[in-house]
């Protein structure tokens, strides 16, 4: 009993210790998605080039959504990726064109390329409220019923992909 | 010739000491946006500018939505006003910024199972410690009043022994 009462501080220590030492390298600038395992947000807008667009058109399958914008340094950088799997059908991607301006939109497309099955032009911003976007580029992995069901903060590479996306993938797909 | 103005070198460091501590008083308001909305009654400009001082930009880490320059938090503050002009109540609002982005949110996070830690942690920390400062004093209170009694051999070789000191 003696023994153990000398031992409580110095454990109680290694577990504060253990505490602050996970927190100094705690990633707090991505949070977590509020929408996990709800429904896509209800919207009507018009795409990127113009066509309006709703939930309806959104694919049967399951999808990513990746939200980007012309000014989003970080999306050049994912931009190969998606152009990869889009064009080796791997899986369709859907953008959000977010807080750009349309033409802006439509000249990056055109000068990189454009992955996407189409792009839901997000001027004002509202539409990424409704997602709780906090800043581009951010991907959402949507499933064949349209619920969210996973969200990466920041670029997304091959790395990311295959560490991230592939095993949520595979989880999913043994639900089904 | 110029006058050469000499400075004490202790005076000198505790101004710039002065005007550091004044640069801290400057109110945080300081940096609060500029935006051009309109309210119908100023009760509502008030309710506007409370709920932006308390709600969190999400993108920065540490700035409400007033300070933030922000694309999502000016997003965040038309919609802010869009919703109080359209006559929805601070909790209302609480709940369409919960949904969205959480706890974050918040500067005053709300009393939710996953919060309890961060509300009540504090005062957890307060009562161990208290506890830990009370078994001391209480110990150290019964050291104080223990007498211990000799019997007459033990009183002579402690007697023995103070007489061989002296």
């Amino acid at each position: 009993m003696q023994r153990l009462k000398f031992f409580i501080p110095v454990i109680a220590f290694i577990a504060l210790a253990v505490l602050l030492w996970r927190g100094l390298y705690l990633d707090t600038t991505e949070l977590p998605s509020m929408l996990i395992d709800k429904p896509m947000p209800a919207f009507a807008l018009t795409t990127v080039d113009g066509r309006p667009v709703s939930n309806e058109d959104l694919p049967d399958e399951m999808f990513l959504l990746n939200v980007w914008g012309s000014y989003c340094l970080p999306c050049l950088v994912e931009h190969p990726t998606f152009m990869r799997l889009s064009e080796e059908g791997e899986i369709p991607v859907v953008g959000v064109n977010y807080r750009d301006r349309q033409n802006l939109a439509v000249e990056w497309l055109e000068d990189n390329g454009d992955p996407f099955a189409f792009s839901i032009l997000d001027e004002s911003g509202r539409f990424g409220i409704d997602l709780g976007v906090y800043g581009a580029p951010e991907t959402y992995l949507v499933d064949a019923d349209g619920v969210i069901r996973y969200r990466h903060v920041s670029v997304l590479d091959e790395v990311v992909w295959e560490e991230e996306f592939l095993p949520a993938i595979a989880e999913l797909q043994t639900e089904y | 010739m110029f006058p050469v103005v000499r400075q004490h070198p202790v005076r000198g460091s505790l101004s710039l000491l002065a005007v550091l501590v004044l640069l801290t008083l400057l109110p945080a308001a300081a940096g609060a946006q500029v935006d051009t909305f309109e309210f119908d009654t100023p009760e509502q400009q008030e309710r506007f500018r409370q709920l932006s001082d308390e709600l969190r930009c999400p993108m920065c880490q540490n700035t409400n939505l007033s300070g933030s320059t922000g694309g999502v938090a000016a997003d965040l503050r038309r919609e802010v006003h869009r919703m109080i002009v359209d006559g929805w109540t601070d909790a209302e609002i609480e709940q369409f910024m919960f949904e969205r982005y959480g706890d974050f949110i918040f500067y005053r996070p709300r009393l939710r199972a996953e919060t309890i830690l961060l509300w009540f942690g504090p005062l957890l920390f307060l009562i161990i410690g208290g506890l830990v400062a009370y078994s001391i004093w209480r110990k150290a209170g019964a050291v104080e009043e223990s007498t211990t009694v000799l019997d007459e051999k033990q009183q002579e070789r402690l007697q023995a022994l103070l007489d061989k000191d002296s």
